[in-house]
Order: structure tokens, then C-alpha cells, then sequence
């Protein structure tokens, strides 16, 4: 032990804090923070793979001129503003419904539902591939049930393929932030149901006005990380669609947009770059926007 | 009346529930009846075990190098798991130990790399490990999630609960730092480590636009990578890659299942 000499202590502390924190740091500085920067500078470059010359701005010309960068702009605002939402919600319903405490099979259930997260991405992709296809299960059971009356073309309509794309990523990914909620949910004191029930308060009151207050950081927190997960969406979009981006675009994203530019075609790191930095600013300002929210109502 | 009420919002929860679960499960249902069809009574959704599970994997096995590819799925994955584990888990404990000034600011720039996209640094990684000679090997998939900034988050909210007086003991014991957290932090967190291994687990184990973009030999690929492959034919034999997606799930599925109970104290943990 150093010599803890009360004196002493204080730097004795931060020696050690440093050196706990240093590995991830470096880490950090090296895989995070240069290739951020590095992805900046690239961003005003253009040309063909490593033959590339400075450009200043012309690449976000280029952007705002770009029809395809339009279309999985909005590809990929639309799955946000519709998934993201209507997961949250199913996950707290859910919850709400597992912190029951007199429910029975509560642990079937909860490991049931959250089995989807641990299926690979790619895996689920191509599970939903073949259970969509249009004689396939989906549409002989819709058929059978009498919902529908033609096969849904879930694959060439551009409607279909983005609902497709929504319904499967909510699959995946409720129950992962079901858990989160479930685990807030059992730290809330008991008690303040207890009050509430005797006082008459109805069940859908209490889920409004205790449970989601009460659970604000958490929803916080898994709105941002389902936010960032959606704006990166590739691995589904891409086994779904074998890379293309769906029928006529419809659901190429971002992400599979920066890989097509780097990887796929004529290779044009500096503009595709720029694409991404349209990611990262989205992001910031969705955070930012989102933590604003949360501390102004509380 | 309020008791029929009760009754009906009670059976309307299991509806609900079981809905839910049903839906959660049914793919994995699909992907195992699957496995035991014909590609033809896949593409009509035959929910029936039928007899060609034996040819579908004779098919898998000539088709991929199993062993070799569980082999690298496997490599990377636990690799990945116990480096991360240790990095994060020292900064987590690290942070909560720190009594710099300059802590909390360090500590916000590091969430802040939660924020950055993996597309945005995406190209200049590949350039980085291209110039590294790192192309094509399983070194380049680990290192940069390493240091992953939801890990360190989640280990330090998990050691905002581990008890200070334990750290004071050892240290009228006089126990070093480093001998605190390998001796003492580390058996007492044992749950946290459990969850965190779960996440990160499958966070290696399903990782897939890196490894697509890196390895690129068919000896380095991951079993998600060939998965994927065999599935973008423009007709994919679904007998076939059903097989492949079952080995690309059970792993996960299998420590999860192992895992569960610890899975579930380390996350009621880290929300505390």
C-alpha cells in the first residue's frame, strides 16, 4: 500500500482512478475519438477509393442533391418515429403486466418474451424471410382467419416491406427493453400502490401517474439506445432485402446506404463519410432534444 | 360488480401475456419445425415436423467448414467477452473509486461515445485496421468494442452499490487497490459480471456488419456471416439455412437459459 498519509491521500486516489479508467480510455481515444475525427476530415474529400482529392463542402452538395440519400433519410426517420414509439409502450404494458405480483407463470412469460433478443439479427432477418414469403406461413394463417383475401407481397410492395422491416425489429427488441423496465418497476416501493388502490385510484391511473413518473429515467434511457439502434439500422434491412434496400428503396436506411457507397459500389469513402456525419447530428440533436424533455417535466 | 371487472382486466392480462409470449417464441418454433422440411413445404409454411432434417444437415456439412466456423464464432466471442469484461469492469470500479476533479468530465466523454454512431466511424476504422495489416483477422473485430461505453455505464451503477466499509476494511488491511478489486469487488459482484457477460456475449456473438466488412476470407468468417450468405441466394434453400441459423442461435440461447437467475440479479442491480 502507498504510503496513505492523509496528505497524501487525495493524490493517492487519483493515481490509482486514473489507472483503473486508462485501458477503456485508451481504447476509447484510439477506436472512437480518431476515426470521429478521421471521419470528419474524410468528409471533405471525394473520389474513387484511395484516389482522393479536397472538396471543401462539395460533398453536402452533393448530399442535397442526392435523391437516394432523400429517400433512406427518410426510410429511416420513418421506422424511428413509428417503432420506436409503439415499442416503449408495448414494453411498459408489458411490464406493468409481469410486476403483478399474484400473475402466475410471471418467470414463463418473461423469459418468453424476452427470448427474441437473444436471436442474432441475421437470424431473425432470415426467419422473418422465409415465414413472410407470400404463400408462407404469415399470409396462409392471415388467410385463414380471414383478414386478408390476396397474399400480402410483403417483399415487392414498398408499403409491406417497411412494415415488415417495423414489425420486425419491435419483435426483437420489446422484450429487451421490457426487462428494463421490470427491473425499475420492482425497485418502486410497494407501498405507494397500496395507497393508491385504497384510495380508489383506477389500475390505468396508477400505470399513468405512478408508473411512468416513476420509471422516467429508464423510459429516458432506452428511448435514447432504441433511437441510436434504429438510426444504425443494417443487419435486418440488409438480410431482408439481400443488401438491396427493398423494392424500389423503400427500406434502405442509412446505414446500408453508407455501406453500398463504401463497399458495394464504386468505393467513395469522403461522400460517404459525409453521409454518416448526417447520423451523428440527428443523434445529437434527438439526445439532446430528448434530455431537454425529461428535465423539463420533472 | 368491481369483481367481474377485476375478472375480465385479470383474464385480459393472460390474453395479453400469452400473446406476447406466444409471438416471442413462435420463430424459434418455425426455425426447428423448419429445420426437418423441405425447402418447398418451408415456402408454404408446413408447421409440421417432416423427414428431411438428415439431408439438410448433410447439405450444411458440405456446404461450410462447421467446426472451423463455430471455431471462429466462438474465438471471438470469448475473446471479446472476457477483455471487455475486464476493461469495463476496471473503469466502472475506477470511476466510482476516482477522486480527481476532472472525473465527472472524463466520465460524460466517455457516455458521449454511446451517442456515436457505428456507421460514422465505420470507414476510418476499416482504413486504420487496412494500414495495421489487420484485415481478415478476428484481432480487428475485438479491439474496437473493447472499451464499449455501455458497459462501463452499467458497471458503474452496479458499483454504486457495492459497500465502501468492505473497501475501508481491506484497506486498514492493507490491501492495494488492485488487490481490493481482484479480491474482493470482483467475488461480491459475481452476479453483475454475469449479466454483463450475457450482453456482451451476444453482442460479439451476433455482431455482423463489422465481420462483413473485415473478414473476408472464408476461413476467418463467422457462423453469422455464412448464415447470411447462404440466405442471399436469390433462391436460398431455406431446409439448409435453417440448420445453419439454429447453430448461430443455440450458443446464445444456451447461455442465456444458464445464465437466466444471474442474468436477472445483475440487471435489477445495475438500475438501482
Amino acid at each position: 500500500m502507498a504510503k496513505a498519509r492523509p496528505g497524501n491521500l487525495k493524490r493517492f486516489y487519483d493515481v490509482n482512478g486514473w489507472l483503473f479508467v486508462a485501458p477503456a480510455l485508451l481504447l476509447i481515444a484510439t477506436f472512437m475519438f480518431y476515426p470521429i475525427i478521421r471521419s470528419l476530415v474524410l468528409s471533405t474529400f471525394s473520389g474513387r477509393g484511395m484516389m482522393m482529392k479536397f472538396v471543401g463542402f462539395g460533398n453536402v452538395v452533393r448530399l442535397w442533391n442526392d435523391p437516394v440519400f432523400w429517400q433512406a433519410l427518410t426510410n429511416t426517420m420513418t421506422f424511428l418515429v413509428i417503432q420506436v414509439p409503439v415499442m416503449i409502450m408495448l414494453a411498459l404494458i408489458l411490464a406493468n403486466a409481469l410486476n403483478n405480483p399474484r400473475l402466475r407463470f410471471s418467470g414463463l412469460f418473461r423469459t418468453a418474451i424476452f427470448l427474441p433478443c437473444v436471436s442474432s439479427l441475421v437470424a431473425y432477418a432470415i426467419l422473418f424471410k422465409s415465414m413472410f414469403a407470400t404463400n408462407g406461413i404469415i399470409n396462409s394463417t392471415l388467410a385463414g382467419i380471414g383478414i386478408i383475401d390476396t397474399p400480402i407481397e410483403w417483399f415487392t410492395d414498398p408499403f409491406w416491406a417497411k412494415t415488415l422491416v417495423i414489425l420486425a425489429i419491435t419483435w426483437r427488441w420489446t422484450g429487451y427493453n421490457m426487462i428494463f423496465y421490470l427491473a425499475a418497476l420492482q425497485n418502486i416501493d410497494k407501498s405507494i400502490y397500496e395507497a393508491a388502490r385504497i384510495d380508489g385510484v383506477p389500475a390505468y391511473r396508477r400505470f399513468l401517474h405512478i408508473t411512468i413518473p416513476m420509471l422516467k429515467p429508464v423510459i429516458l434511457f432506452t428511448t435514447i439506445t432504441s433511437t441510436i439502434g434504429t438510426l444504425q439500422l443494417f443487419d435486418e434491412v440488409y438480410n431482408l432485402t439481400e443488401g438491396t434496400g427493398g423494392p424500389a428503396n423503400a427500406t434502405l436506411t442509412l446505414s446500408l446506404y453508407i455501406y453500398n457507397l463504401t463497399f458495394r459500389f464504386m468505393p467513395n469513402f469522403g461522400y460517404a463519410a459525409t453521409v454518416s456525419y448526417v447520423i451523428v447530428l440527428i443523434v445529437a440533436v434527438l439526445s439532446f432534444l430528448q434530455f431537454y424533455a425529461a428535465r423539463e417535466r420533472s | 360488480m368491481t369483481r367481474y371487472i377485476r375478472l375480465a382486466t385479470g383474464s385480459l392480462q393472460y390474453i395479453l401475456l400469452g400473446l406476447a409470449a406466444f409471438i416471442s417464441v413462435f420463430p424459434f418454433i418455425w426455425m426447428v419445425i423448419s429445420a426437418t422440411n423441405t425447402t418447398a413445404d418451408i415456402i408454404i409454411g408446413k408447421v409440421s415436423f417432416g423427414h428431411a432434417l438428415l439431408t439438410n444437415i448433410q447439405t450444411f456439412m458440405t456446404q461450410v467448414d462447421v467446426p472451423l466456423i463455430m471455431w471462429n464464432s466462438i474465438k471471438i466471442a470469448g475473446v471479446g467477452t472476457v477483455l471487455t469484461l475486464a476493461v469495463t469492469s476496471l473503469a466502472g470500479y475506477g470511476f466510482e473509486i476516482f477522486r480527481s476533479k476532472l472525473r465527472d468530465k472524463v466520465y460524460a466523454v466517455v457516455l458521449l461515445t454511446l451517442m456515436v454512431p457505428f456507421a460514422a466511424i465505420m470507414i476510418p476504422l476499416f482504413m486504420m485496421m487496412a494500414k495495421a495489416g489487420l484485415i481478415d483477422t478476428h484481432i480487428a473485430i475485438i479491439l474496437p468494442t473493447i472499451a464499449w461505453a455501455f458497459v462501463i455505464f452499467y458497471f458503474r451503477q452496479a458499483t454504486k452499490a457495492f459497500p465502501s466499509e468492505l473497501r475501508d476494511a481491506a484497506k486498514v488491511d492493507g490491501l492495494k487497490e488492485w488487490q481490493i478489486f481482484l479480491y474482493i469487488y470482483f467475488p461480491v459482484m459475481r452476479s453483475t459480471y454475469a449479466a454483463a457477460f450475457v450482453i456482451v456475449f451476444m453482442l460479439y456473438w451476433n455482431n455482423y456488419l463489422w465481420p462483413l466488412i473485415v473478414l473476408q476470407s472464408n476461413e476467418t468468417k463467422t457462423i453469422t456471416l455464412v448464415v447470411s450468405s447462404l440466405a442471399s441466394a436469390y433462391y436460398p434453400d431455406y431446409g439448409t439455412v435453417m440448420i445453419g441459423t439454429i447453430l448461430a442461435t443455440l450458443p446464445t440461447l444456451f447461455i442465456f437459459f444458464a445464465m437466466q437467475r444471474q442474468f436477472v440479479e445483475g440487471m435489477l442491480g445495475s438500475v438501482k
